[in-house]
């Protein structure tokens, strides 16, 4: 029970976040995507923002067996680059910039995100569905070294 | 537009300290495509409920605070063709890549760890020549 109010309470902060910043207005995100335009540089804060408690959690880490619920904590960040992770990114980048929407605000937007938003949900769990298959292929096609 | 900015790194406090206290409380690293994909592929069975619970928090909060905060407009496009592609592309690309911009970027870069830099670079790249491309040659959108 603790974990599931744990994971609402940081679901909430985590759609909290992306509401005030902005992100889930597209105009923002794909207007600091866009060099050559209007640049908008709010997306470098709400990064940089972010990234200064999760970095203090990340050092609270290295002293804690396990999480505050008894779970394992993660373990040390895989090293591997492969082409998945660069093939996917890409793909993705492309994706987040034509529409300007990412899996976290695309939830955060649900209740005003309007008929657009829910098709862009419904495209995405689509390749989400189908991402296994693909993610199968490339271990296939690309050996380890 | 200064208070932008401002409202950008309050934000931006927000989502790290939801990230730590998933990362701390739960011993999980908080990235939505993760959290979202595992409930679609069916790879997250194991943690159904506490998938969904963190997504109905992100969903709510906006609810809650709409009253009080300001008028938020998406933007979001009408062009059903764009809406599908993007989607696809986002749903396909961070299940491939295994993490998105709160995984890979906020969780990952944090830590230091190299494929979250990677990554962060790759979309980051793709998504602004995209943009140049799509809007600015193309004219898409």
């Amino acid at each position: 029970m603790l974990n599931l109010f744990i994971a609402f309470l940081a679901g909430g902060l985590f759609g909290a976040g992306l509401f005030v910043s902005g992100m889930t207005d597209t105009t923002k995100v794909q207007g600091w995507l866009d060099v050559f335009g209007n640049w908008d540089p709010t997306l470098a804060f709400v990064m940089g923002g972010a990234m200064i408690p999760m970095a203090i959690a990340w050092l609270i880490r290295r002293r804690r067996v396990t999480a505050l619920t008894g779970a394992a904590l993660p373990p040390p960040p895989s090293r591997e680059i492969d082409s998945k992770l660069i093939l996917g990114s890409v793909l993705f980048g492309i994706g987040w910039g034509l529409a300007g929407l990412c899996p976290g605000p695309s939830i955060a937007a649900l209740s005003y995100g309007g008929p657009g938003l829910y098709v862009f949900l419904a495209a995405m769990a689509a390749g989400m569905a189908v991402a296994p298959l693909l993610r199968a292929r490339l271990d296939r096609t690309v050996p380890a070294e | 537009m200064p208070i932008d900015w401002i409202w950008g790194l309050i934000g931006g406090l927000l989502i790290g300290t939801g990230g730590a206290v998933y990362l701390l409380g739960n011993g999980r690293i908080m990235g939505a495509s993760g959290i979202i994909g595992g409930i679609v592929d069916g790879s997250g069975r194991g943690t159904l409920w506490e998938r969904l619970v963190f997504l109905a928090g992100v969903a709510l909060l906006p609810v809650l605070l709409m009253p009080v905060y300001r008028e938020v407009d998406t933007h979001i496009t009408d062009n059903m063709a764009v809406l599908v592609a993007a989607g696809l592309l986002v749903g396909v690309g961070t299940r491939i890549a295994n993490g998105c911009t709160s995984g890979h970027g906020v969780c990952g870069m944090s830590r230091l760890s190299i494929r979250g830099f990677v990554a962060t670079a790759c979309y980051i790249l793709a998504g602004g020549v995209g943009v140049v491309l799509f809007r600015h040659v193309l004219g898409v959108i």
